[in-house]
Parts: C-alpha cells; structure tokens; sequence
C-alpha cells in the first residue's frame, strides 16, 4: 500500500486499504508517546498551520501535540485575531498560508466542504479537523484505532452510534470508516436527530436504546449540543437522559466487555451517567491518547503525499 | 535482475552467527550489561538468533529490542517507494548498557546512522558496537562493524539479498546483478 493523496479530506473519499494503512500506521506511532524523549525527527523542517475557524480545544491541542511529536513546527491561527475579522476569505488566508512555505494546513470550519474547497485552491495538504456537519475524519480514526486495539478486529463487529446524529460530523466519518473496514452500525437517536437518508450511507436506523445495546461490541456515544438548542424540536435534558442516557443498569443486560466511547466533552447525566463515563467499560481516555498516533499518522503521510 | 551466485547456504549462516556470539561475548568479557537491538526487518531475526546462540553459550538470557528506523531516514521526502512505519518495542532502559545494534547488511551506513539517531533517544548508553551479517563495502558515512559474518566485496550494481526462514521461506545469502 503506497500512500499518495497530499489531503485528508473525508472517509468517503478512502479506500478500506488506504483507512487500514492509516490505522496501522497510527498503531507504530503510538509507541513514541511512551518514550521519555517524546519526539520523533521525521517532520523535521516542516511547518503545520492549525486554521480553527470554530472553537475547539481538545481537537487542536492533539494535532499540535501529534504535529511537536513529529519534530514539525506548528503555528496556530486565532480566528478571534486573525485578518478573518477584516474579511479575508478563507481561500485568501489559506494562499498567505502557502505563500509562508507551510506544508500542511489543519483547517476547522463551520460549513460543509471547506476543507475540501481548500485543498483544491492549495498545493500543500490540508487535513479536515471538522467541517460542518460533514465529516470529521481524524475522529473516526482514532476511534476505529481503539475498536482495533481494544476488541482485536473491526470487521464483523456491531457498533452503535446514539445521540445527535443530524448534526454530527463525527458520526458521519464514523459510519463511512466502519462500514468500509466491514463492522455493523447501527444509529440511535430521536427520530428528529436521525437524518433523513442516513441509511443510504450503510447504517441501520433505530429509535429505541435497548435495540442499539443488545448485541453490541462497542456504543459510541455522542455530545449533545444543547448550546445549540435554539432549534425546534429538539428533547430537554432530562428527558433525553432518561430515553437515551447510558447508566449503569442498561448495561447490565448487555455483552460483558462492551466499548464505551465518547468523542468529548462528555455532559456528565445527559449522554451517559458518572458511573459509566468511570466505568469498567469506558476507553474515552484511551481515546484521547489513540487520536495524538492517529493524528501523527495522518500528518506523516500527507506530508509525504503529492 | 539476475542472481549472479549463492554466498552463504543456511548452515554457513548458521556459523557465521555463531562465530557472532562467541566474538560478541569475548569482546565484552561476558554477558553483563548488555543487551541486543536489532533493526527492521531482517535484523531482528539476526538478533533473536544471536539471543539464542548467546543462551546456549552463557547459560544466561540477554535483553532484546526491536528498532524501525524508517522515522529517522535521511532521505524521507526524496524516496519514491514510501516506507511503511513499523513499531520500534524497546521495552528496557538502555542508559548505561552495552548495545549490540544487529542488521543484515552493511552498506553505505545510513541505516546505521539513522539507528543511533534513534537510540539517542531512548537514552544514553555505554557503548554502541555493530553487528552484520553481510558487509559489502561502499561507505557513504564514516561507520564500521564490530562483528561481521561475511565480508563481500560488490560492484554497485549489484545487490546482496539476505533470505530469512522467517520471511522468506528459505535460508540463503545471495548476489542479484540488477
């Protein structure tokens, strides 16, 4: 498998060998973060733009953690300060960018495709860190990286998505990556949060949380975001917990060495309760520390893309 | 490509890491401190051999790492054929050992230079010595071998192809004219 592409756009757009060479390559990544010396030279001379249009704390910290362990410059680009507020468009910033001789932009924005209509302006990579609701592909990665790492495989394996669907890029990437790698997945939320078409895209579709745990290998569990609530239609908090939540007792009835997964920042007795976000079953952290190998992958071999 | 002739068979091989063993330990007078890396891919099974001959000699286990070097190469951005990341699994503290760094072939150096860019990083060890199966000359880098199966003088268009039970089914050093 020989990695060509200089962006990493959307899971859609990989292969299932592409995704898998990826993982693996996520997978020899991970043993650097455990060194003492925490640092590789093999982006040594490189420079890395994190250009976050929305606010993001954790996402951009992993990429500027994956991007210092990989020896690359990293320059961070607050909107808040930045000549955006004058107008310049993100075409126009993203050719200052180029024009600085950086090699690869991490772009997250608020609309659908930006990532993509960059990278097509753009001769050096540029890596989706979140766009819209579309997808959020590094997200995906490392979750599928710790499905792998945790249960041994990924093919076959039933996996459940619950929570805001509608408005997740998350569990878009993640329905594309798993369905392409050969797992089960199965949505789960409200029928207002469940898009319409989703199906299409290799999902089974379920209203009823008992339905989406029975049988299941790993749930990923999604933030809902209530600080968006200004919408129609949308559950209250303590309704949603107690038709979606995730607690101790629904996961008595279901497979003994289930994944718990959650993209964060968890609400703590909204998506899940305190026992089960601590719990036997949860692998969040572990998350957090698969997304800097996963990130580090990415960046390694887009930087090697042409 | 064409095999122009077969150097070692498996049984000269055999020998030649045998005589390895008993060099590596006559040198350092003894097993203590030292423990062995050997390089993706084929020093590894060099390394695990070497391990085996020096159990039987001195009746004593010595430590053994795995070492992928790809992240260190000089030459990243200028290759065509991408190199795929292995894991690096050294799961002992180096700092004060005496490493005997293992590989198939010795050639121009610059997987040895890359491999001690890499152990730097894992600590600061006592001494550093090399250990080949095949040294066929053409040094780019001032390096050398402390411990050499076979010296084999080559012509640059030439390869040396060394063929291991564990990946390739079959157990013979062999010259390829490309």
């Amino acid at each position: 498998m020989v990695w060509t592409k200089k962006d990493l756009l959307a899971l859609e757009d990989l292969t299932k060998e592409e995704i898998e060479h990826i993982l693996d390559t996520a997978g020899s990544f991970k043993e650097v973060s455990t060194r003492d010396i925490k640092k590789v030279p093999a982006l040594r001379g490189k420079t890395v733009v994190n250009l976050f249009y929305e606010p993001s704390t954790r996402t951009r910290i992993s990429f500027e953690v994956a991007a210092k362990r990989l020896s690359a410059d990293v320059i961070n680009v607050n909107i808040e300060t930045s000549s955006v507020k004058k107008g310049e468009t993100l075409i126009d910033t993203g050719r200052n960018i180029q024009a600085l001789k950086a090699d690869i932009v991490v772009l997250r924005h608020k609309h659908s495709g930006a990532a993509a209509m960059l990278a097509r302006h753009l001769n050096i990579g540029v890596v989706n860190a979140g766009d819209g609701w579309h997808e959020h592909p590094t997200q995906a990665l490392l979750d599928m990286l710790t499905i792998k790492e945790k249960l041994g495989k990924i093919k076959g394996l039933k996996v459940s998505i619950i929570g805001d669907i509608a408005h997740s890029r998350v569990a878009r990437s993640n329905i594309w990556g798993l369905t392409k790698l050969g797992a089960i997945v199965t949505v789960c939320a409200p029928k207002m949060l469940i898009p319409v078409g989703i199906e299409q895209m290799g999902a089974k579709v379920t209203n009823d949380i008992e339905v989406a745990l029975k049988d299941a290998d790993a749930i990923n569990i999604l933030r809902m975001q209530f600080e968006r609530d200004d919408r129609v239609n949308f559950p209250v908090q303590l309704e949603y917990f107690k038709t979606f939540g995730i607690t101790k007792e629904r996961l008595e009835k279901v497979k003994k060495n289930i994944l718990v997964m959650h993209p964060g920042p968890i609400n703590r007795g909204i998506e899940m309760s305190s026992e089960v976000a601590d719990g036997e079953h949860s692998v969040i952290l572990e998350q957090v520390t698969n997304g800097i190998a996963a990130r580090m992958a990415v960046l390694y071999l887009v930087a090697q893309g042409k | 490509m064409r095999e122009k002739a077969t150097i070692l068979d498996k049984i000269m091989i055999q020998r030649a890491i045998t005589r390895i063993a008993h060099e590596v330990i006559e040198k350092n007078k003894g097993i203590n401190n030292l423990c062995l890396v050997g390089i993706r891919n084929r020093g590894v099974f060099i390394a695990e051999r070497l391990k085996e001959n020096i159990k039987t000699i001195e009746n004593k286990e010595v430590d053994i790492g795995i070492l992928d070097i790809t992240l260190y190469r000089d030459d990243l951005t200028l290759i065509s054929e991408k190199p795929v990341v292995h894991k690096t699994e050294i799961n002992f503290d180096i700092s004060d050992k005496k490493i005997v760094l293992v590989d198939d072939v010795l050639y121009t150096g610059r997987t040895i230079r890359a491999a001690l860019d890499a152990l730097n990083d894992f600590g600061r060890p006592k001494s550093i010595q090399l250990a080949v199966l095949i040294d066929r000359g053409h040094r780019e880098l001032p390096i050398r071998a402390d411990f050499v199966g076979k010296n084999i003088p080559t012509a640059t268009n030439e390869t040396i192809e060394v063929r291991l039970m564990e990946i390739d089914k079959k157990e013979e050093v062999v010259i390829v004219e490309k």
